[in-house]
């Protein structure tokens, strides 16, 4: 077990130091800041060398980028050049995000995990067409379709629900923006759930378990639905990235000040110091995602841990 | 009794199943989206068909045998039929606009903003009174055509790195790995966000280059697993035992047996990659005006879905209903090449 | 009269014919039928055994003649869709499992009627640990707390002669040899002491050299509780050690049944002789080997008449019109032979032949 955690630790460092610096690299390379910092007006020459010195811009790249990766051991993000640190934009904007990505997940695990144990038990059936029906048709429908479409139809038309959140995080507001950032995941893990049952109900061991006398409420949950969660789990855990991809559009469509809502702010203004910042915790995120992931892995999977 | 089985457990035989476990990590086996999942399945069959029982080692027999049975299976399978016809319906709109409309999607009146629906204009007018029908019509040009060269970009980056890493092994399959680690670290949505916005230039082939840059990953690795599955098998190690070079083994043998799954992902990734597109475009750093865009529609109708819910609805109906029918064409084919289902 | 005569190819009585102590389990005139795409496969067709305690029945059978889907069956753990019991009794202890409820059946299953499995690799839960999967059958059945399971299964695995149980009850499948992974599996049949187990194919899996001890661990601990025994096997070799009767299946049916040592010296259906006769023995050393020719019979398309005519070197015009019912067989002088019946019409000829 240990030998696998600090092997999954090292593999992680050099894909870390590749992705931060590849987003570094497309930031800094592609785009001059200081004059969009200025935006149509000239920079006047003395104000731009004190930014440029200021901001490092005037090092190579890579001691740019050895310098920034050095502040942000030390959790220093920069400021925006309006003065504002990212890190007080940060706090401000997680907090948010991850509200409503927790609602997403929690959506996306039981009801996608529920809907794929329903279908892959009762394969060819028409509680079964018809999962497979509707997870195609979410996949295939775009996210910020199917949120402008619920919006109007639950939030405007019915009024079930807030259309729009706007700051207050409560969990009726969230719950809207919740599904539709999770329908695809969802959709995903319901395929991915019903194939994995699907595949071990006719495994040898659940054969056993049947035979020992087990209840079958306790055939399904400790052995079929144990043993089928591993794959899930994997894709659980990767798929946190595109939920967070996915929160930029849900965001924008309900008005959530989250992370999506300042990295486009960011983006807009050519703030390179925010859209690093942000990417780069982001990016954090879904690899140590990733690493949870893998240890999880090895907690469910024993033939794993041993290796 | 218990002391003679102690030589069983140092058996190597009776670990062979963990050996191969060790190498398993979840982020490496991870399924990323519908497609790689079916792929995966498709590999997973293949790898268990190769057990005993399976007639004829003839590998151009095999091959041949394997995609006459899938082209059979699917002139049979209407979810082929229907949508293989939505796409060919598609490409035909891409390429032949004018076909379906005689109405210019650039020629707009203001004085027609957000009209619903008029004779000779069945799907209304938007925000600048642009014709809805012809916008729509015309918008399928630039989807199919990302979605398409985005693809065949990816598919032929990713196959050719992955199968040449799986082939060869050592420091290149090493190098080609991490790097694909490195593109797979960012979540596409938000690699496009931050790279696109900061390249000046909005044209379609931008779009193109992003996606084959953040796409072929998810290829390589289904290309570089399948190579390996291929090339453990026994036809492969009988054609090296006969003479045959490396080159031609890897051509004539085991690129078209590792074939199939590239294929069943790609078309599926074709699908989802159309409507990436439009979510950039959508989040306003994809194409731009006056490229005629679903995406770039979806989004300047947004603001006024509750009044002239049209304009969202059309393009919105066209993006799904494309989407859709590549994701469809590759569910049948990956039913059609599964051997297990057959 | 000679239609429903053919229909029920068994007869009990000529099966059985000793002790006149009710039997464990019975099963009459068995039916099994599998509706795949392509067709009905008819698995079981009219099998009739019976087992008592402390008694090993050997069901002798090529892969596909029906002994493990009547296995399966008896068990209750048929794949249904699509397999389906279409007819007959199952008798244990003289009630039928067939006319049960389910929940009633769950629960004989495991603690009453219990199965070894051919492959334990697979049939254990990769998942689990051998003490939590061991257990399990003492917290369902029997309601026992966590620790107590825990006891229960190192008291099994002792039982069973795994070294260092108590270190080792934590252990996943995986990591234990063939050999123990099998003790395992007979472990968790034993778990609850039922009157009767099946095992599938137990050694088939094993290296050569661990069948036979498996093999002894089985017996003895049969004889030790008392219990009756199904062996399934296809390797007569197994057989003749262990078992106290043998019934033969082809296509679905009983074709022989015998005391075990009847069957090696006298076997009385052109099956049976041909089986043993592909036996390869050091006095025939040089000579070519004698094969069965031709295939196992198609499921979805079994001949007509006697399922095995196409390939039996005796066979007659009423062996392709007629199903042969199960005949007693018996000496020359005419008396019965205890428990001896063969579905040849060609019985005496095969027997004396």
């Amino acid at each position: 077990m240990g030998r696998y955690v600090v092997r999954r630790l090292l593999q992680m460092v050099p894909v870390f130091i590749g992705t931060t610096f590849l987003i570094f690299v497309m930031v800094h390379a592609l785009g001059d800041p200081v004059n969009a910092l200025f935006g149509d007006r000239a920079p006047d020459p003395a104000v731009a060398a004190q930014i440029r010195a200021q901001y490092n811009l005037d090092d190579p790249l890579w001691l740019q980028y050895v310098k920034y990766m050095g502040r942000l051991f030390r959790w220093d993000f920069g400021t925006t050049f309006s003065g504002q640190s990212v890190t007080s934009l940060l706090a401000t904007a997680f907090p948010t995000t991850l509200r409503l990505t927790a609602v997403a997940f929690v959506i996306e695990v039981v009801l996608g995990i529920a809907l794929g144990l329903l279908s892959g038990l009762r394969r060819g059936a028409l509680a079964d067409s018809g999962v497979l029906v509707l997870t195609l048709v979410v996949i295939s429908v775009p996210t910020f379709v199917t949120g402008y479409v619920l919006q109007y139809l639950v939030g405007v038309k019915w009024g079930v629900v807030p259309a729009t959140v706007g700051d207050q995080l409560t969990l009726d507001r969230l719950i809207l923006p919740g599904i539709v950032l999770a329908s695809v995941s969802l959709a995903y893990v319901a395929r991915l759930t019903r194939t994995t049952v699907a595949e071990n109900a006719r495994a040898d061991y659940v054969r056993t378990a049947v035979a020992k006398g087990l209840p079958r409420g306790r055939v399904v949950v400790n052995h079929l639905l144990r043993n089928s969660l591993i794959p899930v789990v994997t894709f659980l855990g990767t798929d946190l990235g595109a939920l967070m991809g996915g929160a930029l559009v849900t965001e924008r469509i309900f008005n959530i000040h989250g992370v999506g809502y300042y990295l486009y702010q960011g983006i807009v203004r050519q703030s390179t110091s925010t859209v690093v910042g942000f990417v780069t915790i982001l990016v954090i995120i879904y690899l140590a995602a990733n690493l949870l992931v893998d240890l999880l892995y090895a907690v469910l999977d024993p033939r794993i841990r041993y290796a | 009794m218990p002391d003679q089985e102690k030589y069983h457990e140092a058996d190597p035989l009776a670990e062979a199943g963990t050996e191969e476990l060790e190498l398993q990590s979840a982020v490496e086996n991870r399924t990323f989206d519908l497609g790689t999942m079916e792929a995966q399945s498709v590999l997973k069959n293949e790898r268990q068909q190769d057990g005993p029982g399976t007639p004829g080692a003839d590998d151009r027999m095999a091959a041949r045998s394997l995609w006459q049975d899938a082209w059979y299976d699917l002139r049979r399978n209407p979810v082929f039929i229907v949508s293989g016809l939505l796409i060919l319906f598609l490409i035909v709109t891409a390429l032949w606009p004018g076909l379906l409309t005689s109405t210019d999607p650039l020629r707009c009146d203001l004085s027609r903003s957000q009209q619903s629906a008029t004779a000779g204009h069945p799907f209304g007018f938007d925000n600048q009174g642009c014709d809805v029908y012809a916008r729509t019509v015309y918008g399928a040009r630039a989807s199919i055509t990302v979605g398409v060269c985005a693809t065949a970009g990816a598919a032929l980056v990713g196959t050719l790195l992955g199968g040449v890493a799986g082939y060869a092994g050592g420091w290149f399959d090493s190098v080609v790995s991490r790097l694909a680690d490195v593109f797979f670290g960012i979540p596409i949505l938000l690699g496009g966000l931050v790279f696109l916005s900061v390249v000046p230039s909005q044209s379609i082939w931008i779009v193109v280059a992003f996606i084959v840059v953040l796409g072929w990953p998810q290829i390589a690795r289904i290309s570089r697993g399948s190579v390996i599955t291929v090339k453990q098998q026994d036809y492969v190690t009988a054609a090296r035992a006969l003479g045959a070079g490396g080159v031609r083994t890897l051509l004539r043998h085991i690129l078209p047996n590792a074939v199939a799954p590239i294929i069943v992902v790609a078309t599926i990734a074709l699908g989802t990659y159309i409507a990436l597109e439009a979510t950039l475009s959508f989040l306003g750093v994809g194409l731009k005006p006056p490229t005629v865009s679903w995406g770039i529609d979806i989004s300047s109708a947004s603001d006024s879905f509750r009044n002239a819910p049209h304009m969202l609805l059309y393009p919105a109906g066209a993006l799904s209903i494309t989407v859709l029918a590549f994701i469809m064409l590759g569910d049948a084919v990956r039913d059609a090449l599964d051997p297990k289902l057959r | 009269m000679a239609t429903s005569v053919s229909s029920r190819q068994t007869d009990p009585r000529a099966a059985e014919s000793g002790p006149v102590d009710a039997p464990l389990l019975r099963v009459r005139d068995l039916h099994v039928e599998f509706r795949t795409r392509d067709g009905v496969a008819r698995a079981v067709n009219g099998v009739g055994f019976s087992v008592r305690a402390g008694e090993t029945l050997a069901v002798l059978g090529e892969s596909g003649s029906g002994k493990s889907v009547t296995a399966q069956a008896v068990m209750g753990i048929l794949d249904s869709p699509p397999g389906f019991v279409t007819g007959g009794e199952i008798l244990f202890k003289g009630r039928d499992l067939l006319k049960m409820g389910s929940d009633e059946r769950r629960k004989i299953r495991g603690s009453q009627l219990a199965m070894i499995f051919q492959d334990a690799l697979s049939a254990l839960n990769p998942v689990h640990s051998v003490g939590w999967q061991l257990g399990e059958m003492f917290r369902v059945h029997r309601g026992a707390s966590r620790k107590e399971a825990r006891a229960r299964a190192v008291e099994l695995m002792e039982r069973v002669r795994i070294p260092a149980a108590k270190e080792r009850v934590n252990d996943y499948p995986h990591q234990f040899s063939g050999g123990m992974r099998q003790r395992i599996m007979i472990a968790m049949a034993l778990a609850l002491e039922p009157d009767l187990i099946i095992a599938d194919e137990p050694t088939t899996a094993l290296d050569v050299t661990v069948q036979a001890q498996v093999m002894e661990l089985l017996a003895e601990l049969q004889a030790e509780y008392r219990m009756g025994l199904i062996l399934i096997t296809h390797d007569l070799g197994v057989v003749a050690d262990v078992a106290d009767k043998i019934a033969v299946m082809y296509a679905g049916r009983i074709v022989e049944t015998a005391p075990v040592h009847e069957l090696y010296a006298r076997p009385a259906h052109p099956y049976t002789r041909g089986l043993l006769d592909s036996i390869p023995r050091l006095d025939q050393k040089g000579q070519e080997l004698y094969a069965i020719k031709g295939l196992p019979p198609n499921l979805l398309r079994i001949p007509a008449g006697c399922a095995f005519n196409p390939r039996c070197p005796m066979a007659q015009q009423i062996c392709r019109q007629e199903v042969p019912r199960l005949f007693s067989v018996t000496e020359e002088d005419g008396s019965a032979v205890a428990g001896r019946g063969s579905a040849c019409f060609f019985w005496r000829e095969t027997l004396r032949g």
